[in-house]
């Protein structure tokens, strides 16, 4: 009688089993292939993603600064040093720098970064020192690889595509140079350096041939001011870069110093250098910002977040200069 | 011998009978309630169309769809928060269809609707309320504080293919416990459906207490959720495409800064959506910033081919 009873419990148990494991796979049969799906749609959207990064193409279409439409070239080379090159060159070359056609790091020290070793000291009082050389290395090695040539700090964001907007409308052979202008000390005025500049072909031409003759010296340690006054004994044009509704474009501190709404004011310390007269507010910048200084790290990845992926959904934007380009295009190709 | 493989057939019978019994007394529970609304809820997150789906609709519906999309914005705001009151409204509020600031006491600054109501729960209830007996023709309500950024061109994005007639409650869902609401101070969206049913079970005292139950005092945003699923509306997350949350308690200073850290070979992209509906926890300042970096600041001679089209609003100069 005892194998039987036995028998009897071991079919009890394996029956309630087996019906429980039936019973809970036909229910979570729906909840696992959708977690499934959800993971698989995650993997797809990150190999998009990284797709696109390998590419080096940050944004959506029409990347214009790998294969540019026109002749525009812009070669980047960024005033820095040992010291930055972690703290804060590391994140520029991972977020604007990548737009630049070709881009080059200038410092005292020869690394694997790469940076450039230009036969000079760190130090403030070098600045103009480190530019000079700077820009006769360029002259010497890369003359033919850019038509435009920026300079940028460490600590300055740009928009590549915008500095192409305002290039693209203009001649590299003519003696150009253009920037955030500012008024004093050079009767021409001169561009800041912390906003970038940017020096048309034939205007660095004219730069190492300045110093070639001696007619530029390095009569100051002020970089900016004492690049001015050799373009303007050059003959170099400076440039308003302001766009058709009179806003700026290259900016020497970062957005909040410009954007805030204010009551009408005399103009703050930061804006005193101005050569034209600077709005406050909304006006203060163009759509088609060029660039920003004293950005950090975490900014310069906010801003490489607000201009090329943040945006709203099917926006018509209010500034768009671009559909008169693009009705041009329209009935150029459409034929 | 046979009689012990009859004994145990009848133990596998008897056995799977029992499993049975059990399975179908268990089904009872709160637990799998969730399937018994009739439709598709049991996910808890609400996912933004994709590309393909959108361009499956025809361009009238799309239309359509665009045309009765408007959003209701209801904006808790307090007299001692003027400041941020100020620049929401000089901001993002500009965007929604229609905006309502419900305020605890007047301000004679800001013109608003006065509850006169310092209790926060009794606010959002009365602020609800009141948004659902004037809704008009709208369909989508979205609370917020004032010190939260919100993209509502986004937002439409996100329920755009949603009926407003069944009851949707999304936004950045978090769970405490076992009640999974929607943060308040990343903002709310609530379809019509899902308002309405809420306004109904406002008159139970005892699902939906006004003034909270005395003993443990939950926050308004838990309250919320607490009534709407007496009602079966639970709380969603508000997600891209790809799964990304669109609805951020943080600023986007603090969210790239932890992805600096996270994510340090794709910082940007490890970290927030394209399509971010919310940011919050912003200064007056940082709102200004964002108005600008979200409605102008771009790369020129990007088009991104969106398949719908939001105009600016009228009067306004910062975006």
């Amino acid at each position: 009688m005892r194998p039987t009873s036995v028998t009897f419990t071991i079919g009890l148990i394996f029956g309630y089993l087996s019906l429980r494991l039936l019973l809970t796979s036909m229910f979570s049969v729906e909840l696992v292939s959708d977690s499934v799906t959800y993971e698989k749609n995650r993997l797809r959207a990150y190999k998009v993603h990284t797709g696109t990064f390998l590419f080096g193409n940050s944004s959506q279409k029409n990347n214009s600064a790998v294969n540019p439409p026109n002749s525009t070239r812009i070669l980047c080379w960024i005033m820095t040093g040992p010291r930055n090159l972690e703290s804060r060159t590391k994140h520029v070359k991972q977020t604007w720098g990548k737009h630049c056609h070709h881009i080059l790091y200038m410092s005292s020290v020869k690394t694997d970064f790469p940076t450039v070793e230009l036969n000079v000291s760190e130090g403030r009082e070098n600045l103009y020192w480190k530019t000079i050389r700077a820009l006769q290395y360029i002259h010497q090695h890369h003359q033919d690889k850019a038509n435009w040539f920026l300079k940028a700090d460490d600590d300055t964001f740009v928009v590549i595509e915008n500095l192409q907007y305002i290039l693209s409308k203009l001649d590299p052979e003519k003696p150009l140079y253009l920037g955030r202008r500012f008024k004093p000390f050079i009767s021409q005025g001169y561009m800041s350096g912390g906003a970038g500049y940017v020096l048309s072909k034939e205007a660095l031409k004219r730069f190492v041939k300045g110093f070639q003759t001696g007619q530029c010296t390095h009569f100051s340690t002020i970089e900016d001011m004492a690049l001015g006054k050799c373009m303007e004994t050059m003959k170099v044009e400076p440039v308003d870069t302001r766009d058709v509704k009179g806003r700026q474009t290259f900016h020497a501190f970062p957005l909040d110093h410009y954007i805030i709404r204010q009551l009408p004011r005399p103009r703050p310390w930061y804006m005193i250098y101005d050569y034209y007269v600077p709005n406050e507010g909304p006006n203060c910048c163009s759509d088609f910002i060029v660039s920003f200084h004293y950005i950090y790290p975490v900014q310069q990845y906010v801003l490489e977040y607000f201009t090329y992926h943040l945006r709203p959904y099917g926006y018509l934007h209010r500034f768009r200069p671009e559909e008169i380009v693009e009705e041009n295009n329209k009935t150029n190709k459409g034929g | 011998m046979l009689s012990e493989g009859g004994s145990f057939m009848k133990g596998m019978v008897l056995g799977g009978l029992f499993c049975l019994v059990l399975s179908l007394l268990g089904s009872f529970s709160p637990a799998t309630e969730s399937r018994t609304d009739g439709n598709d809820h049991h996910h808890h997150h609400v996912k933004a169309a994709s590309k393909d789906e959108l361009q499956q609709l025809s361009d009238s519906r799309l239309q359509e769809l665009n045309d009765q999309l408007q959003v209701y914005c209801v904006v808790m705001v307090q007299p001692k928060s003027l400041v941020y009151w100020a620049t929401a409204l000089d901001t993002w509020t500009k965007h929604c269809d229609k905006v309502e600031f419900y305020t605890s006491e007047a301000s004679k600054a800001l013109e608003a609707i006065d509850l006169n109501e310092k209790d926060d729960w009794a606010r959002l209830r009365k602020a609800l309320k009141h948004a659902y007996e004037n809704a008009g023709d709208i369909r989508w309500f979205f609370v917020a504080q004032p010190n939260t950024f919100a993209i509502i061109e986004n937002l439409k994005y996100l329920v755009l293919t949603k009926d407003p007639e069944q009851p949707f409650y999304l936004g950045k869902a978090v769970k405490s416990g076992e009640l999974e609401y929607v943060e308040l101070n990343s903002g709310i969206v609530l379809s019509y459906e899902a308002l309405k049913r809420l306004v109904n079970v406002f008159q139970d005292e005892d699902k939906c207490p006004e003034r909270g139950r005395q003993l443990w005092k939950l926050s308004d945003d838990k309250q919320l959720a607490v009534c709407l699923k007496f009602t079966g509306v639970f709380a969603e997350n508000g997600e891209d495409v790809h799964g990304k949350g669109l609805f951020n308690s943080k600023t986007v200073d603090s969210l790239i800064s932890e992805s600096m850290k996270q994510n340090p070979s794709n910082v940007v992209e490890g970290c927030c959506s394209d399509l971010a509906v919310t940011f919050s926890g912003l200064s007056a300042n940082q709102m200004q910033v964002m108005m600008f970096g979200v409605y102008r600041l771009r790369p020129y001679g990007h088009n991104f081919h969106d398949l719908l089209t939001f105009f600016p609003p009228k009067g306004s100069d910062n975006d």
